[in-house]
């Protein structure tokens, strides 16, 4: 029994030593992601690889979509090459913690923007790249033309998702009793609600479109115009570097600015030689705002030989030449009375 | 046809023909499936509902089905990104390994000859689909000449045995070093690998690390000294009281948090560490039911023959003990190989996650039920030939007999 105890004691007393022996390190991490990047000669990018139209896998075995556009944007705008991205998918429960480990070196994979994310979870937003919200699709033979037609309704919802808690708080507000019908996975919500055996289904509308385009009758379902939550999607990176958020954060207004000028991926040459001082200083043809980010003068002009302005990469994934045929709606420019908006580039 | 018999009987009474079977089609029908009124509301009910599911099948996989997915993905679902210049180098593996195949079905037979019959059948059928590219049905039609030689060389001769088992011995560094580059050939990083290779390469990975693992942990939890065997039975209970989806949470979540930046561990490899050690607990406990079967009969002679602890493990306690649990770890490793399909979760693209991948496509969308069903039979070929390769090796070893 004795001799028991001195084991388990000289066992614990190793394995404390050997959990000092962890704790030591973490002296200096004033770094930025930047050099660590640079000194990789590679983006690590996580991403979504299946969410349709934003990030999925194509059958070459490239990664396309929106989400994966802007990644190779921002990895135009510090290598001049759209391909040094290393991607990682993710799941929904492991990209924070992968942000935060610097796993990833940024996380384009369609995140909700809220204040918890930023505050407490430990992500830095750069500025919203898609501007979705939660929407509802019914039968077109139902009747149903706005949500209080909903009254007493069976609607197929995914669990554990803000889409069920969004459903909940604005059927509440609007006194409208209804029977959510929770289902695990989409495919398995979106098959209950073809078959009819719900009224209704929800999701972020991007995803009520990309669904409705694979139903047997695209044209037998509407989707409501009632817009039940804010759903403003946004690259993210590490909290408390600001030197690298300001390289994805202007990565970003880079696009909305090239289609507000015009300038896009087939034309951009023709701008190097414009008199316009603001468009020779947005392409770094003169002045050193590049520099100032802590990259090359003329990383605007790379981003858009790699992936076009917005609305080129817009157009490329969600526009009127895919299956989606989604309307821009807020993600057009504020010039279109969207709310695509950059700030001056000076 | 009785009156025919009774005919023939007055005219020639030479031959009688043998009284029919009463067994016959509706002989059997109404002894098994009408025999009473109960049976036949029974059969006719599940008679329907086996129809309209059978019907409905048919109907689905021939008729409404899109199989294009599968067709375009192929390369996908099975190799996954890993570049297409670089192919080569996992075709030589699959010649290294049907090169093995072959010359150790030619030595042993049995077992081995039917799972590269096997093999070969699935070869055949996949160089017969239509959509298969030239290039993939000569390097496949390369592989069958291979085995067919390596068959016949190992039946004439045997001395190649040694040869043999250490070739399977090197296999898996080979094919990692084939596989991955090591500055021997272009680096493909292994957020390249995916699909069914990727499945295969974990499920073998830890099969192949746990096994020494387990064995160690079994013998350490019936260990005299208190120190191994308190650490034996912490590990064990601590990885079996932990579902395998929180390890493969904590590999790759984590790790990386405890390490720090100045360590960087593949995700990939953290992955197949998480399902070795979750692996190793599990075949530890069945090693230790395998170790409490043999008799104390045996230690005693063991030690009477004035064999140290090592030798009384290794050639004595060991090969019994093992060969009693065989069922109970291939039933084990058949449920690891399935697992690796949790992977998707953490992000890997092994088959199941290359699928998901595959299904967002704006193309395919749609087309889950032909990815999925396709995924599944993977699965179902592959596990079916594990618990294959298991009853022949039971019957073999004479498991359950003695």
């Amino acid at each position: 029994m004795k001799k028991n105890l001195v084991a388990l004691l000289s066992f614990l007393l190793v394995f404390s030593l050997v959990l000092a022996g962890c704790s030591e390190e973490k002296a200096e991490e004033t770094k930025s992601q930047l050099d660590v990047i640079m000194k990789r000669g590679k983006l690590i990018g996580g991403v979504n690889a299946d969410i349709p139209g934003f990030g999925y896998l194509d059958s070459d075995g490239s990664y396309k979509g929106m989400d994966i556009d802007i990644t190779k944007a921002i990895a135009a705008a510090v290598f001049g090459d759209a391909n040094a991205v290393e991607y990682r998918p993710l799941s929904s429960e492991e990209r924070f913690v992968a942000v935060q480990t610097g796993e990833v070196d940024v996380l384009a994979r369609n995140t909700t923007y809220t204040t918890s994310r930023d505050a407490s979870v430990g992500l830095a937003f750069a500025p919203v790249t898609f501007y979705d919200g939660q929407g509802m699709m019914v039968h077109k033979d139902s009747g149903i033309k706005s949500l209080k037609d909903l009254e007493g309704a069976r609607i197929s919802v995914e669990s554990g998702t803000t889409t069920e808690l969004n459903l909940a708080d604005q059927m509440r507000k609007l006194g409208v009793s209804y029977e959510p019908v929770v289902f695990d996975s989409q495919d398995a919500a979106v098959a209950a609600y073809e078959e009819g055996s719900v009224d209704a289904y929800t999701t972020d509308r991007s995803g009520l479109v990309s669904r409705r385009s694979t139903l047997s009758n695209p044209d037998d379902h509407i989707i409501l115009n009632d817009v039940l939550s804010k759903e403003p999607l946004a690259p993210s990176v590490k909290d408390g570097d600001t030197k690298w958020a300001d390289i994805v954060t202007w990565t970003v207004y880079a696009l909305i600015q090239a289609e507000e000028y015009g300038i896009t991926q087939g034309n951009v040459d023709t701008f190097m030689d414009s008199d316009v001082p603001e468009i020779r200083r947005f392409l770094g043809v003169e002045g050193d705002l590049g520099e100032q980010l802590g990259l090359k003068n003329d990383f605007v002009v790379q981003i858009i030989k790699a992936v076009g302005n917005y609305g080129e990469v817009y157009d490329r994934h969600l526009g009127p030449d895919t299956v989606f045929d989604l309307d821009r709606g807020p993600n057009n420019l504020w010039t279109d009375g969207g709310l695509m908006y950059s700030p001056p580039f000076r | 046809m009785e009156h025919n018999v009774l005919n023939s009987n007055k005219h020639e009474p030479t031959k009688v023909a043998p009284p029919r079977p009463t067994t016959s089609v509706l002989g059997w029908l109404k002894a098994n499936l009408f025999s009473s009124w109960m049976n036949t509301i029974l059969t006719i009910v599940f008679g329907t509902i086996v129809f309209v599911l059978v019907k409905n099948s048919i109907d689905w996989i021939f008729f409404k089905s899109d199989w294009y997915v599968i067709v375009a993905n192929f390369k996908l679902l099975i190799v996954g990104q890993y570049p297409n210049e670089e192919l080569w180098r996992v075709w030589i593996c699959l010649i290294l390994i049907s090169v093995l195949m072959g010359l150790s079905s030619g030595i042993w037979k049995g077992t081995m000859g039917h799972l590269t019959s096997f093999m070969m059948g699935i070869y055949i059928i996949i160089i017969c689909l239509p959509f298969i590219i030239f290039e993939t049905r000569v390097w496949l039609l390369i592989n069958i000449a291979v085995i067919v030689a390596a068959f016949l060389i190992g039946t004439k001769q045997s001395k190649f045995k040694i040869a043999t088992l250490i070739g399977w011995g090197l296999m898996l560094p080979i094919v990692i070093v084939l596989l991955s580059g090591f500055g021997v050939f272009n680096h493909v990083g292994t957020n390249l690998w995916g699909g069914f290779l990727l499945t295969l390469l974990i499920a073998v990975v830890a099969i192949i690390f746990s096994f020494p693992l387990g064995v160690l942990l079994a013998i350490g939890r019936r260990s005299k000294l208190p120190i191994i065997r308190y650490i034996s039975i912490g590990y064990i209970e601590l990885i079996r009281g932990v579902p395998l989806i929180t390890i493969l949470f904590v590999a790759q979540l984590m790790l990386p948090l405890f390490l720090g930046d100045s360590i960087e561990i593949d995700n990939v490899v953290r992955a197949m560490v998480g399902f070795t050690l979750f692996t190793a607990a599990y075949l530890a406990e069945n090693i230790r039911g395998g170790l409490q079967s043999i008799p104390r009969g045996q230690f005693e002679a063991a030690e009477a023959l004035g064999l140290n602890a090592t030798f009384k493990m290794t050639f004595i306690i060991l090969p019994q003990a093992l060969r009693a649990v065989i069922p109970a770890m291939v039933g084990l490793f058949i449920g690891i190989f399935k697992d690796t399909s949790l992977v998707a979760i953490v992000g890997l693209t092994d088959l199941l996650g290359i699928g998901k991948n595959i299904i967002s496509n704006p193309a395919f969308l749609g087309t889950q039920m032909e990815v999925f069903l396709f995924v599944a039979l993977v699965f179902l070929i592959f596990c079916n030939m594990m618990s294959y390769a298991s009853r022949r090796l039971e019957n073999s070893l004479g498991v359950g007999k003695r």
